[in-house]
């Protein structure tokens, strides 16, 4: 079994402890010889390490990938300050005695606030740090030490690194030497009250006086094209380090004048603290020789690319591959195509029992070329056997045996994790089941492109195997497509059907159709019927059945629904079953007797609807059947109908056209009056605002009814079956504004939700005249689409379109960062075995999930249970 | 209809004579006959709140199996009962479930999809609210003031049916200067020669219609400047909208300075309200405000205390409580997610709201608040600020009990949520011992 890391403890080296764990001293700022090979001292000695391949590591005997790398260390000829402890040390500094190094507050207080400091220290960690707080003010504030009785002075801090003492008879810079003097002098009881924990972090650890060299594999030199070796940027500040601080032993030994001892002194302490961050404000960044600033220890940890987020908290993984997806409707929604290409790198390792040992000889002798093979063999010693490099694998397989692992292809039926980014939801990493296909494109079904919000314009998709069976089993019982139909966020579909699938859904269903024999038959084949035809609607003069009839076959014989149709609005509009215009849904025992399905019925992202209905009565792998049958009904019949829009579809009459330029034109005389009567000042203004916003904003209400109404007008002269209208109406795509955009007329363009008033000086293009304020010369575009637009709309047009791109690229950066810190925040919450909602701590954050303990996701568009169904499901066929 | 009172749960007290004998009459029938549809109902209904379902739930069964009781076989009712209670222990959240990652992505998801337009007119064309992207990051953040701060204050039964009435009360909250209700000013400045000084007439022309509309008078204004030092007010008789006002300053600079505070004189109002738009909504009328001060307005005579909210979070927090600021945290956010269309479990929005004040005192969402606080140091350097806490955790000697999703991510061990937390594993050799004997 796998070793647990109960917990991990954080502390500051000890000079002991890094002189403990250093293999040698590093004394010499030389890396190599002129033999190129490393200097016994210097910073690439060879104990720090194995470098070279086939190389044996002189302190562990380990070769390259074995070798862990081994610790160096620099004696410092005088101490320096750590950057990263600045401002504890300052701390320290204020709150203790100059003299006797005790905390500044009286002993009985001292004792007091230790006991409290240990009891708070358990159960409220944010108390114990307010007492600290309160502890370190007080003892900042005494300037008299009530140990000793000596007089205390403030302690400055001089960015980044120096520490003054502000004496009565002037200011007397505190050295690191004598830094660390007092820092030894605080009792260890005293550091606790500070907040510190001295087992761990003795005060005077925070001054340098032996520095830690890391490993040369932390710190690897890369060997460029021409031979040359390029040294990692810690490598060279560490150079900088021992250069200077042999110059500064050597100057302290010929016992240079104090200035020059002090310079470089000064030069060590900037070279120290660059190493640790090279980002201190105050102090100019360490540079390369081209002029690029050094990439020392803090910044290895920081930021995106940093240790941290880069390589700790998202890993690089095997087992993987990405390429561009494609459409296949052909395919079941929980499935996708691989490639063969890909296939035959993906492995998934199979254990061989003698139940599979013929199949897996099978894998072996097809080899890494021909799909299935495999790529390798892990034999039961261990050894891992390149299937690529065998050159007798007949031979080879005969050898398999139970105990064996074979690294086979990816095949038909294996389980993988899909993924497309962004992952916003859960929804973006999905499980399928994998289908080899010819072809270079990862296939999936077009249902699940909502919840990856994905489409077909070059997005580009990852996936992934699970090697474990633990990992397989969970995919298959927890990530499969069908099991995330429902999305937690609002308690609904999200997967269904989108654009063809919706028009082929509303074209079979209306009325109007209806189906020869053939038809039928067709229909029935594509979506895997088995079974009896259904009793023709029509028997004369000819048979003829209807589509509701077809879609009736599919429904379990318990099933009831009932719901308003997408296109019930306007004119088509109904409220109960008596419905004209075949517009309300009505399934009683499984028969859809009444209504259009279209997106209301069988939408994505449309809670409450047919499919969420079945999804909760039947579950999910009824609801995935039925997506695979009955959406490629409605495809298939699509395809049938035929099913295309031209420009003849968007094209009013000219009397329609003459309308609305009447409609137009009026809007354009009343934007007159308006103007007229504010340039007048006779225009009432609305309360709380200026005229002049008054006046924008009764000339944008004008405008955008007039746009309605040219829309209205268009809309009654569209022919009611034309493909476009077809489209709007049954929710496929588009909506009545996209018609009436390219019947009738475009409308106001706008920028920031105003009228386009920027460009030149008191006009908007120099083709108005300057202080023209009207319709027209503010962006309001009277041509449609249909039409084309003048070059002046065109640019107005642009200009509100280019909105919409800026819009869209700074949002995505702020919900990004929003949504990171919302994750952040949050994730760390579960529920527990007892129905609370606790935070890893255990404290509790709700006593009840939601206040009802319900979970969303099975929830009935937020309500716990759907009463009204399940009663309508068991006495709603009886009305 | 008296019969379903009688079988009913109904208190005593509304009960009439009739139904009583007819109760009464059911009782003795149901001993001598078979029990009637109703009784099977209530009965079952009964059962369910027994088996633990809520008794929000067990109502509504009631209620809608009494508006078809003329369908229902005793049967039918045994079966939807059966059905409700099968459907809500089914859909009641399973232990380590991530709830708080389903929130936030929840909450995150559709937030790629708002609109990045900070202005946007809410219901009132007057007032301009901060909506969308920029109002939500706002509410996470916690920010001490919102941007655009507004409250809505409900009116008592006195006042909110009556337009009139409710434009008293706006009155009486709305911040009104002296410049508010100013047509024009004319400002005369002159020099003493005896002392030097400089002294100016101010002459005020106030706006009837202004007036008019904040209830102020002449004289009111005029009493209001004359508590002003340095000041000395006269009516001009002929005028009855002319104030003339004497100054007597230092110099120039100090003319002005006086002239600046005379027109900022407060006339009467709330501080911090800014203007108050009276807004019918249904059958009552409602006040909105430009400006906060939910401390003040909550103690006007008119306003109805119990209703009246403001949309700063900080304020509510102060005078109302940590409960009501966590109630308003969810408010807003679902009003952000609505105004803009998209569909939110409120589940999620409490859950946000639940983290932010957990504490006793609203925290935001961040290296400030939730995500600063986490006790593990892992988890903290993998947020913001990596090296400072890595640094504070050395000196400070802590330890990271790896209890919380990004540590055990970073170490690489299964994280303690969903699939996680079971620690019971199943030994193979157990199974074929078993299966050779």
């Amino acid at each position: 079994m796998n070793k647990i890391i109960r917990n991990i403890k954080f502390g500051i080296l000890s000079p002991q402890e890094i002189r403990k764990m250093s293999q040698t001293a590093i004394v010499t700022a030389e890396t190599y010889d002129e033999d190129g090979l490393p200097v016994d001292g210097g910073l690439m000695d060879r104990r720090l390490g194995v470098i070279e391949p086939g190389q044996r590591c002189p302190v562990c005997g380990n070769t390259l990938a074995q070798c862990p790398g081994h610790f160096g260390h620099i004696e410092l000829a005088r101490p320096v300050i750590h950057v990263g402890f600045v401002k504890h040390i300052h701390d320290i500094l204020r709150t203790t005695c100059r003299n006797c190094g005790r905390l500044l507050i009286p002993q009985d207080d001292i004792e007091k606030y230790s006991r409290l400091l240990q009891r708070l220290e358990k159960r409220w960690p944010l108390l114990a740090k307010a007492l600290i707080n309160h502890v370190k003010k007080k003892a900042v504030k005494n300037m008299k030490c009530p140990h000793c009785g000596a007089v205390q002075y403030k302690i400055r801090l001089e960015k980044p690194v120096t520490f003054y003492e502000e004496k009565r008879e002037g200011v007397v810079k505190l050295t690191p030497i004598e830094v660390r003097a007092r820092l030894e002098r605080v009792p260890s009881s005293d550091v606790r009250l500070l907040g510190l924990d001295p087992e761990e972090a003795r005060p005077e650890w925070m001054v340098l006086t032996v520095l830690p060299v890391p490993p040369i594999q932390v710190r690897p030199s890369i060997l460029l094209e021409s031979g040359i070796r390029a040294e990692d940027d810690l490598t060279h500040k560490l150079v900088d380090i021992v250069r200077i601080n042999e110059r500064l032993a050597e100057s302290i030994e010929a016992g240079a004048p104090q200035l020059i001892v002090d310079d470089l002194w000064s030069l060590l302490q900037y070279h120290v603290a660059t190493y640790i961050d090279n980002e201190i404000p105050g102090l100019p960044p360490a540079k390369h020789r081209s002029g690029r600033p050094l990439r020392t220890l803090a910044q290895r940890l920081k930021g995106k690319e940093g240790r941290f987020r880069g390589h700790l908290s998202g890993k690089r993984v095997d087992f993987s591959a990405r390429t561009v997806i494609s459409p296949d409707p052909n395919l079941s929604i929980n499935e996708v195509g691989v490639p063969i290409e890909i296939a035959k790198i993906l492995t998934v390792p199979l254990k061989v029992t003698p139940w599979n040992l013929e199949e897996a000889r099978k894998y072996v002798l097809n080899g890494p070329e021909k799909w299935p093979g495999a790529n390798y063999i892990i034999r039961p010693d261990g050894r891992r056997i390149d299937l690529r490099f065998v050159k007798d694998r007949k031979a080879l397989a005969e050898t398999i045996a139970p105990g064996f692992i074979i690294e086979r292809h990816l095949m038909d039926g294996d389980i993988v994790l899909f993924n497309r980014q962004p992952s916003l939801h859960r929804m973006s990493i999905m499980a399928h089941i994998v289908r080899v296909l010819p072809g270079k494109t990862f296939r999936l079904n077009l249902l699940v492109c909502p919840p990856y919000n994905a489409d077909f314009d070059g997005d580009e998709m990852n996936l992934h195997v699970p090697q474990t069976e633990e990992a397989q089993a969970e995919a298959r019982t927890l990530m499969l497509v069908q099991y995330q139909i429902l999305s937690p966020r609002y308690g609904g579909p999200i997967i269904g059907g989108l654009q063809d699938y919706i028009s082929g859904a509303y074209l079979l269903t209306s009325k109007s159709t209806l189906l020869t024999k053939e038809d039928v038959v067709e229909l029935l084949a594509v979506a895997g019927y088995r079974g009896d035809m259904p009793e023709p609607a029509i028997l004369s003069p000819k048979k003829r059945w209807t589509g509701k009839q077809l879609v009736s076959l599919f429904l379990p014989k318990d099933f009831t629904y009932r719901r308003k149709a997408n296109i019930n609005a306007g004119p088509m509009r109904c409220d109960d079953e008596e419905c004209f215009h075949d517009s309300y849904v009505v399934v009683k025992k499984g028969v859809l007797l009444e209504g259009v399905i279209d997106k209301k019925s069988i939408g994505d992202q449309q809670p409450e609807n047919l499919v969420h209905y079945l999804a909760k009565d039947y579950g999910y792998d009824f609801v995935r059947d039925f997506f695979d049958r009955v959406f490629k009904m409605f495809l298939r019949y699509i395809e049938k109908h035929g099913f295309t829009m031209t420009l003849s579809d968007v094209e009013i009459p000219r009397e329609a056209a003459a309308k609305i330029e009447e409609i137009l034109r009026e809007a354009e005389k009343r934007v007159r009056e308006l103007i007229d009567q504010y340039n007048r000042g006779v225009l009432e203004p609305i309360p709380g605002r200026t005229p002049e916003e008054t006046l924008e904003l009764r000339i944008m209400e004008v405008l955008a009814d007039a746009r309605d109404q040219a829309g209205e007008v268009a809309a009654h002269y569209l022919d009611p079956m034309n493909h476009a209208f077809i489209m709007a109406r049954a929710g496929a795509r588009g909506s009545a504004l996209n018609l009436t955009q390219m019947a009738a007329v475009l409308g106001q363009q706008s920028v920031r939700g105003e009228r386009i008033r920027r460009g030149y000086r008191h006009r908007t293009l120099p083709h108005f005249k300057k202080g023209d304020i009207g319709a027209a010369a503010r962006g309001f575009v009277y041509s449609s689409f249909r039409r084309g637009l003048s070059p002046i709309e065109m640019f107005f047009h642009a200009a509100g379109g280019r909105e919409g791109l800026v819009d869209t690229a700074v949002r995505t950066s702020q919900s990004g960062y929003m949504q990171r810190r919302l994750i952040n925040a949050l994730q760390d919450l579960r529920v527990e075995y007892d129905g609370t909602v606790r935070l890893p701590n255990g404290a509790i954050v709700q006593f009840a999930y939601g206040e009802d303990s319900i979970d969303p996701m099975k929830s009935m568009h937020g309500k716990a249970v759907d009463v009204e169904h399940i009663v309508e499901k068991v006495v709603g066929w009886k009305r | 209809m008296a019969k379903k009172k009688a079988s009913g749960k109904k208190t005593k007290k509304a009960k009439t004579k009739k139904t009583v004998k007819v109760e009464k009459k059911a009782k003795a029938e149901k001993k001598a006959r078979k029990p009637t549809i109703d009784d099977v109902i209530v009965e079952k209904t009964e059962e369910l709140r027994k088996r633990g379902v809520p008794l929000k739930i067990v109502e509504e069964v009631r209620e809608k199996l009494m508006g078809v009781r003329d369908l229902l076989t005793p049967s039918d009712v045994k079966r939807i009962v059966d059905l409700v209670a099968e459907e809500y222990f089914n859909n009641l959240v399973e232990p380590a479930e991530p709830v708080g990652t389903v929130a936030a992505q929840s909450i995150g998801e559709p937030s790629t999809q708002m609109t990045l337009r900070t202005f946007h007119f809410a219901g009132v064309r007057e007032l301009n609210v901060t909506l969308g992207l920029p109002r939500l990051i706002e509410i996470v953040d916690a920010r001490k003031t919102p941007s655009t701060p507004i409250m809505t204050i409900y009116l008592d039964e006195d006042h909110r049916h009556d337009r009139e009435k409710a434009r008293d009360v706006a009155r009486k909250i709305e911040y009104t200067k002296v410049e508010n209700v100013t047509r024009r000013y004319e400002i005369y400045p002159y020099q003493d020669y005896e002392t030097g000084l400089y002294n100016a007439t101010l002459i005020l022309d106030l706006d009837p219609a202004m007036l008019e509309d904040k209830g102020v008078t002449r004289d009111q204004v005029a009493k209001a400047i004359g508590k002003l030092k340095n000041v000395e007010v006269e009516v001009d008789d002929t005028d009855p909208y002319k104030i003339n006002i004497t100054i007597q300053g230092r110099d120039l600079a100090h003319i002005q300075r006086i002239k600046d505070r005379i027109l900022n004189t407060r006339l009467k109002g709330v501080k911090g309200i800014k203007r108050v738009i009276i807004q019918k909504r249904g059958d009552e009328f409602v006040l909105m405000t430009d400006g906060t001060n939910l401390e003040q307005v909550l103690k006007i005579k008119g306003v109805d205390p119990t209703r009246t909210i403001s949309n700063d979070i900080y304020e509510v927090e102060r005078v109302l409580g940590i409960e009501a600021a966590r109630a308003l945290i969810i408010r807003e956010i679902i009003d952000v997610l609505e105004e803009q269309g998209l569909d939110v479990d409120i589940r999620h929005v409490m859950l946000v709201a639940d983290i932010m004040t957990r504490t006793g005192e609203v925290k935001q969402i961040g290296r400030h608040g939730v995500s600063g606080e986490k006790d593990s140091i892992l988890a903290r350097a993998a947020f913001e600020m990596t090296v400072r806490h890595l640094f504070d955790a050395a000196a400070r000697g802590e330890v990271d009990e790896l209890r919380g999703v990004t540590e055990n991510v970073i170490v690489g061990q299964l994280i303690p949520v969903g699939t996680g937390i079971v620690e019971l594993y199943m030994a193979p050799s157990s199974l074929v011992r078993r299966g050779e004997e």
